[in-house]
């Protein structure tokens, strides 16, 4: 396998690897709540965005049928149940954002801060 | 800028009106069009990328936008603040309820070729089938983002 | 101990590359999950959808099948967590009248 096949074929993996690396940098050094849940939103993206390159096919289409290219051969099409997966995976990751938000608030309305060593003082 | 002032300029900003004649004008002249489009997304999800989610969330930014440029008060004729969420239940009711039909008249659960619809075949069943539960995903989906924000907003 | 912290973050990030680089190449037709029959010579889930799905419901867009007729059991317990999450945030945030 020579560098440049090398890079055409693996090169998404690893930029998400990186992607998802930062997010889990940011849940685990960040100490304010809300960056620890812009690291939580980054690493749902990396992961979403695997699902979707892994469902990627050469010399393939979209998978809505084309009506030229028939249906016999699957190598057509791209394949859809990554895609599918990954659709209710971005809605229940909109609603967990607003449910953690919620939750955020009301830390913030309790303890007047979103500090998370401080909160842990308090909380004591 | 101290405590008070800052909480007044936020809440203007979050309840109250905006007075800039630009934006008002313009976020009411693009609703409708978010709106259409968003309908065109759900009911074109058969044959095109689309459906029940996206269709949704449209609407729902359509809404929201709303609620953000007239103010919480006068974007209540619209979508009242109390109506989200017993639209939500009625999404999920109607999915659930065309799953609970499709199994008394003999099929099993969610199997929509047994749906009592004569003169129809078993797949253009399924046909009618998908766009039914995309209907209530839609609503669902559309009602609980507009609660979502409309809670952190009365927070 | 931030350190630590980094040595850890890095090393699990050095772990994934060597995953990721013993996957099947992006784009690969003949990979397991493109295949349109497994080991056993059965059939696999992705080339079942494309060949079956315009037959089973008339419908041209192969996810709109998916989601909503091959996998609705899936997508209706989805629908339920988008509507407990939405009762989840009333309830977080109601304004308490006591």
């Amino acid at each position: 396998m020579t560098a440049f096949e090398f890079a055409e074929g693996y090169s998404a993996y690893l930029l998400l690897v990186v992607l998802f690396a930062i997010g889990l940098y940011g849940m685990m050094m960040k100490q304010n709540l809300i960056k620890k849940i812009m690291g939580m939103s980054i690493v749902q993206s990396s992961v979403i965005l695997f699902f979707i390159v892994s469902a990627y096919k050469d010399d393939a289409t979209v998978s809505v049928i084309d009506y030229a290219r028939g249906v016999t051969n699957p190598d057509l099409y791209l394949n859809p149940l990554p895609h599918t997966l990954m659709l209710t995976a971005i809605v229940v990751a909109v609603v967990t954002l607003g449910v953690s938000f919620a939750l955020v608030i009301m830390i913030y309305k309790r303890f007047k801060t979103l500090h998370e060593p401080t909160l842990r003082e308090l909380m004591k | 800028m101290n405590e008070v002032n800052r909480d007044l300029l936020l809440r203007r900003h979050m309840e109250g009106p905006i007075v800039s004649p630009i934006v008002h004008v313009c976020c009411r002249g693009l609703a409708p069009f978010i709106q259409i489009t968003g309908l065109y997304v759900f009911f074109h999800g058969h044959y095109s990328p689309g459906g029940g989610f996206q269709g949704g969330v449209l609407l729902a930014a359509s809404i929201i936008m709303l609620r953000m440029s007239l103010g919480l008060a006068d974007s209540q004729r619209i979508m009242p603040n109390r109506l989200p969420i017993p639209l939500a239940a009625l999404g999920a009711l109607i999915y659930a309820g065309t799953g609970l039909l499709a199994m008394l008249w003999g099929g099993s659960y969610l199997d929509y070729s047994f749906l009592p619809l004569p003169m129809l075949d078993p797949a253009m069943l399924r046909y009618v089938g998908i766009l039914v539960i995309e209907l209530g995903v839609t609503i669902c989906v559309m009602s609980t983002l507009i609660s979502i924000y409309d809670n952190l907003l009365g927070s | 101990m931030k350190a630590i912290h980094i040595l850890v973050l890095a090393s699990f990030a050095a772990l994934l590359m060597v995953a990721a680089v013993h996957l099947p190449r992006r784009g690969d037709p003949n990979s397991p999950a493109n295949r349109a029959e497994n080991v056993l010579k059965g059939p696999v889930a992705g080339a079942y959808y494309i060949q079956n799905a315009y037959l089973d419901a008339k419908t041209p867009n192969m996810v709109t099948v998916i989601l909503a007729d091959y996998r609705g059991f899936d997508t209706l317990g989805e629908t339920v967590v988008v509507f407990a999450g939405g009762v989840a945030c009333l309830y977080l945030l109601r304004r308490r009248t006591s």
